[in-house]
């Protein structure tokens, strides 16, 4: 087995020098993204390093209060990520919180089901935890973004065919059921067709990864199975959440439609 | 009896009314002078402080779909959320479809109308199932918002007829609309709202 080759500084700055191939097409065509492409490439190199050193820090800790610092700026950026994706936003913190918060729980939840599975010393050791944590949330993340997305939008747009509804007797929940079928589809779609995908289109980044580092693919193939369908799950059960949520913020008690709560913004993070 | 007590609806003073079983309402007023809101307001569609009863029991007494499913506010603009109409009309009871079969020729409908995709059909014919798809699970109240509006008077009529058959039926209607003749038709009593409402943000017509 070949082990793991490290990179020198000098190698990054070689393939730095492809970005000067964006830029010259960005400068060739007129795209005007010269600018975006610096601070993008710049963020990123800062934002890596950064992170690297904070983990790096936190597994040479024994106490788990660091990892638990860690989690819970994780939870919060999480959280803001999907309020800026929006285009239409709930009025208030709490709604807010309610529709951001089941990214990280259900990565949280799944997360735990990770550590009883893969069983590692001790059972919170921050460099199996963190990066699995993650993952996990990012992708719940991105499904939680497309639900809410889905749901506002189809809530402005068919409000009238979900007022007759109301009209006529339906609970919010019956309501609302094409439009909650729609969107349950929505987040769940970039994960199906990513478990799909796997292995033929692309080989997943972590698996990639491993097998950089020197693990015998069979072995990182097994690690990137766990890894999918913990997202598959930690995704459902987020998404799930994060529908019902919307129709209890876009509704009231009284089964009424509610879009008064919602504002829209223009500004939204892609 | 629907009983309306002290009910706000903005910027309008408080209203108290009584509609009897059988009777007709109108409601009057140029557009923005509040008609569609104090109609969604009765049938809980919009937040109102006051109280409304129907046979003694306040709204909030009952959970809001059963109270909408006794107070039955029917849109101007009728919407739908299925292809054809058929898939709307989704009841188990066999004694539905005879209703509506009924009903449907009552208004000088097809029966194949039902499904054909809603897209296909004018907006009269939509206007015409929207009212048999409110009607036919006999509410006890009816708020009718502009019912014949792009109706021809031949038609018109026919739903005059379809109106005055629920109120012989023992059911109480409250009809807000800009026809003179229909509302001499068919109200008992007169409601007149004459301020015009200044346009707000998020206000409803």
């Amino acid at each position: 087995m070949t082990s793991y080759v490290p990179l020198s500084t000098m190698d990054l700055f070689f393939a730095a020098a492809l970005v000067a191939i964006n830029g010259a097409i960005s400068f060739y065509y007129g795209l005007k993204l010269e600018k975006t492409l610096a601070i993008a490439s710049v963020r990123m190199v800062v934002q890596l390093a950064a992170v690297a050193l904070v983990l790096k820090f936190i597994f040479a800790q024994t106490s788990p209060l660091w990892t638990v610092l860690f989690a819970c700026v994780m939870a919060i950026a999480a959280g803001a990520e999907i309020v800026m994706r929006q285009e239409h936003r709930f009025v208030g913190w709490r709604a807010m919180l309610l529709s951001s918060s089941p990214a990280f729980l259900s990565g949280l939840m799944t997360t735990f089901i990770a550590l009883a599975v893969i069983q590692p010393q001790p059972w919170h050791a921050p460099r199996i935890l963190l990066p699995i944590l993650g993952m996990l949330v990012g992708n719940a993340l991105s499904g939680v973004a497309l639900v809410l997305d889905t749901m506002t939008s189809a809530a402005l747009r068919e409000r009238a065919a979900i007022e007759a509804r109301l009209a006529l007797g339906a609970t919010r929940i019956v309501a609302f059921g094409d439009i909650l079928r729609r969107s349950l589809r929505t987040g769940l779609m970039p994960i199906l067709n990513a478990m799909a995908a796997a292995g033929i289109v692309s080989l997943p980044g972590m698996m990639t990864g491993q097998i950089l580092a020197g693990i015998d693919p069979v072995e990182a193939a097994k690690y990137q199975v766990l890894i999918m369908f913990l997202i598959a799950g930690a995704t459902a059960i987020a998404v799930l959440a994060g529908a019902l949520a919307s129709v209890h913020l876009l509704t009231d008690d009284r089964h009424r439609l509610r879009l008064d709560r919602l504002q829209t913004h223009t500004n939204r993070l892609r | 009896m629907l009983r309306v007590e002290t009910l706000k609806v903005d910027p309008l003073p408080p209203l108290s009314f009584n509609v009897a079983d059988g009777e007709c309402l109108a409601i009057e007023g140029p557009s923005g002078s509040g008609k569609t809101r104090l109609l969604r307001a009765i049938a809980d569609l919009d937040d109102a402080p006051g109280h409304v009863f129907l046979d003694g029991a306040e709204r909030r007494e009952l959970q809001a779909p059963e109270w909408r499913l006794r107070v039955r506010y029917v849109s101007s603009e009728p919407a739908w959320w299925t292809a054809t109409a058929r898939e709307a009309f989704d009841f188990a009871h066999p004694e539905m479809a005879s209703r509506l079969d009924r009903s449907i020729a009552a208004l000088a409908l097809k029966t194949a109308i039902l499904d054909n995709p809603l897209s296909t059909l004018s907006t009269g014919e939509r206007q015409r199932l929207a009212l048999v798809r409110a009607m036919i699970d006999e509410p006890r109240v009816l708020l009718l918002d502009e019912p014949s509006t792009g109706l021809d008077p031949q038609t018109a009529a026919l739903v005059e007829e379809l109106i005055r058959f629920q109120m012989l039926a023992g059911r109480s209607v409250i009809l807000a609309s800009h026809d003179q003749g229909q509302i001499g038709r068919l109200a008992h009593a007169r409601l007149q709202l004459a301020r015009p409402l200044p346009v707000r943000g998020g206000a409803r017509q």
